[in-house]
């Protein structure tokens, strides 16, 4: 009982703590990114969402003035009830799609001849999305091939790639060949293979069994801490989130609008001991009210 | 090869084991429709001859064959005629039928000009155009008009096929490619045509189907001239009253189906063996 008391307390303690990202709490946006490089070496803004609002043609609001800093080196979950437009920011970030108002910046980004930001990411879909027509191979090659590196210049990268997701001996093999969890790795080395900086996931393990899912988010959270990547991970679920983030942002139902941004200061690396421990359930807790209310926001305003 | 004791005793044609092998299957596939085909050609040489049927009528298949024989060189001149037509006409239709729709996919607003045009062309009925288009190419070139027609009939199914197949090919796949920043050649040949791949092979089996039947249905309504294909041999035949001729020049065109069924089979098999669901076969 005394526990549960612990637990309402520190919600009640956290509710009053939230760091509400505001406008007026970035810096300008004319501040020159030398600057910006040079204020933090540990929070290094690289992804800047400034005033992001996405209104559909039918006229549906999915994303309403979102402000959101991301840091380098930073795994961020967006978790949010269903429709409140991870996924739209998400796709967004990656350049799917164009923000009604507002604007994405990337400060350490190279750019195109037109200006287009092209910054190095990697986009792992909902569903493993491979081309059924060519082996895994092939799948992890495509982004390669599609920027005109030759196949055998290639094979060292996508070999790379195979290894780290734990595919090497499946190159060959034809993606009906493999189970779900294996088509998902097949789809994160094809992310991976262009060693980008930033990896993009949309409720990538949504869709698999609880013992696969945390085996892929082992996989996932000790490559993180090896290649030393940004990601930011859409997901539904409040366990996987608190487990393999170090910061969470939650969203508030249609239109979609920040609520919270929970930091979760546990020590990586993390294992089944952090799982157990008092600490994720504190933290499993803490989310679960704050989506809760960002529920109840979405719906009372609307 | 383990043999399970539990299975019930029944009398067998040939060892269980055999039965459920895969050269086994394949086998079957081959041996039972041809002993069934050839037990009813013996029915009928039996019936024929029993029954006293005229062979004006029906002839025996054994009269049908000596009239293949007979006839063989002036035949075999009308199945090569028959079947170039029938090939030109299947591959301008491929290439047509997909270079529209790629074309269609790109530019939407040349599809909503053109495409009722072929719906038209598709539902009028290709007998009734035979004679005037015979008019416009005129009557020296009939060859060229069944060239014409039989590539207007086996068109459409390939046009409207590679179309869906356009149209089907998964978003989150055209979004990665997006994000890849691929060519729109890139797009085409890694992604778009694969992908549709299933559909277009689809379309090409109606299609082979159709240019035979458009070859010789052009054929008929040429009437006399220079055609000399197995269609105008039918004709031939059948005022000759000279019937073991005309199944003799009707086997000749079914055998022509028969291959381009069994080719364009074994192109699909080929393509989609590795991939496709239509060609996995999973054991249960």
């Amino acid at each position: 009982m005394a526990r549960e008391g612990n637990v309402v307390n520190l919600v009640e303690n956290f509710k009053t703590s939230i760091v509400m990202p505001t406008a007026q709490s970035f810096p300008a946006k004319t501040v020159p990114v030398m600057e910006s490089d040079a204020v933090a070496t540990s929070k290094r803004p690289i992804i800047r969402i400034d005033g992001v609002t996405k209104t559909y043609r039918n006229g549906t609001n999915a994303l309403e003035k979102i402000d959101l800093d991301i840091n380098a080196g930073e795994f961020v979950s967006l978790v949010g009830p269903s429709g409140c437009g991870k996924s739209t920011l998400l796709r967004l970030i990656a350049g799917l799609g164009t923000a009604s108002a507002g604007e994405i910046d990337w400060p350490t980004s190279t750019y195109d001849a037109k200006g287009h930001p092209m910054p190095d990411l990697g986009f792992v879909f909902q569903e493993p999305t491979l081309m059924p027509w060519r082996t895994v191979f092939d799948n992890v090659y495509l982004p390669l091939k599609l920027g005109g590196v030759k196949r055998k210049d290639a094979h060292d990268r996508v070999t790379e790639a195979l290894e780290m997701t734990g595919l090497a001996r499946f190159a060959a093999a034809y993606p009906r060949q493999l189970s779900g969890g294996m088509k998902m790795r097949v789809s994160i080395a094809r992310a991976l293979v262009k060693r980008p900086k930033i990896l993009l996931m949309d409720e990538p393990f949504a869709a698999l069994d609880e013992i696969t899912r945390t085996k892929l988010n082992n996989d996932l959270l000790h490559l993180w801490e090896q290649q030393g990547w940004t990601v930011v991970f859409v997901t539904h679920s409040i366990y996987e989130s608190v487990y393999l983030s170090s910061r969470i942002v939650v969203m508030t139902g249609r239109p979609g609008r920040l609520s919270d941004d929970i930091e979760i200061d546990a020590a990586y690396p993390r294992n089944e001991a952090f799982r157990t421990s008092s600490d994720y359930g504190e933290y499993c807790t803490r989310v679960s009210a704050a989506l809760h209310s960002a529920s109840a926001a979405g719906d009372g305003e609307h | 090869m383990s043999v399970i004791a539990t299975e019930p005793r029944r009398l067998r044609l040939l060892p269980l084991h055999f039965m459920r092998s895969e050269t086994a299957g394949r086998w079957l596939h081959a041996v039972v429709p041809i002993t069934f085909v050839l037990f009813l050609v013996v029915v009928w040489e039996i019936a024929v001859r029993e029954l006293g049927v005229s062979k004006v009528i029906l002839p025996a298949p054994s009269v049908i064959g000596e009239a293949l024989a007979q006839n063989w060189p002036v035949l075999l001149r009308s199945l090569a005629i028959t079947f170039s037509v029938m090939i030109e006409a299947f591959l301008l239709a491929v290439l047509s039928g997909i270079g529209m729709s790629v074309i269609f996919a790109r530019f939407r607003i040349l599809e909503m000009a053109v495409f009722p045009l072929a719906v038209i062309l598709q539902v009028t009925p290709m007998i009734a155009i035979a004679p005037l288009l015979l008019i416009w190419v005129g009557l020296d070139h009939v060859d060229r008009a069944l060239l014409i027609l039989a590539t207007v009939v086996a068109f459409f199914p390939i046009l409207s096929n590679t179309t869906l197949g356009l149209r089907s090919v998964d978003h989150n796949l055209r979004d990665l490619f997006l994000l890849n920043r691929a060519t729109s050649w890139q797009r085409l040949v890694e992604l778009e045509l694969p992908s549709s791949l299933p559909y277009i092979l689809g379309g090409m089996k109606i299609s082979g189907g159709l240019a035979l039947i458009g070859s010789v249905v052009a054929e008929f309504v040429a009437g006399s001239g220079s055609a000399t294909g197995l269609a105008w041999r039918i004709v031939e035949a059948a005022n000759d009253l000279d019937t073991p001729r005309m199944f003799a020049a009707l086997f000749l065109l079914s055998g022509l189906g028969v291959f381009n069924f069994a080719a364009l089979t074994a192109l699909q098999h080929l393509l989609l063996r590795t991939w496709h669901e239509s060609a996995i076969r999973t054991e249960r």
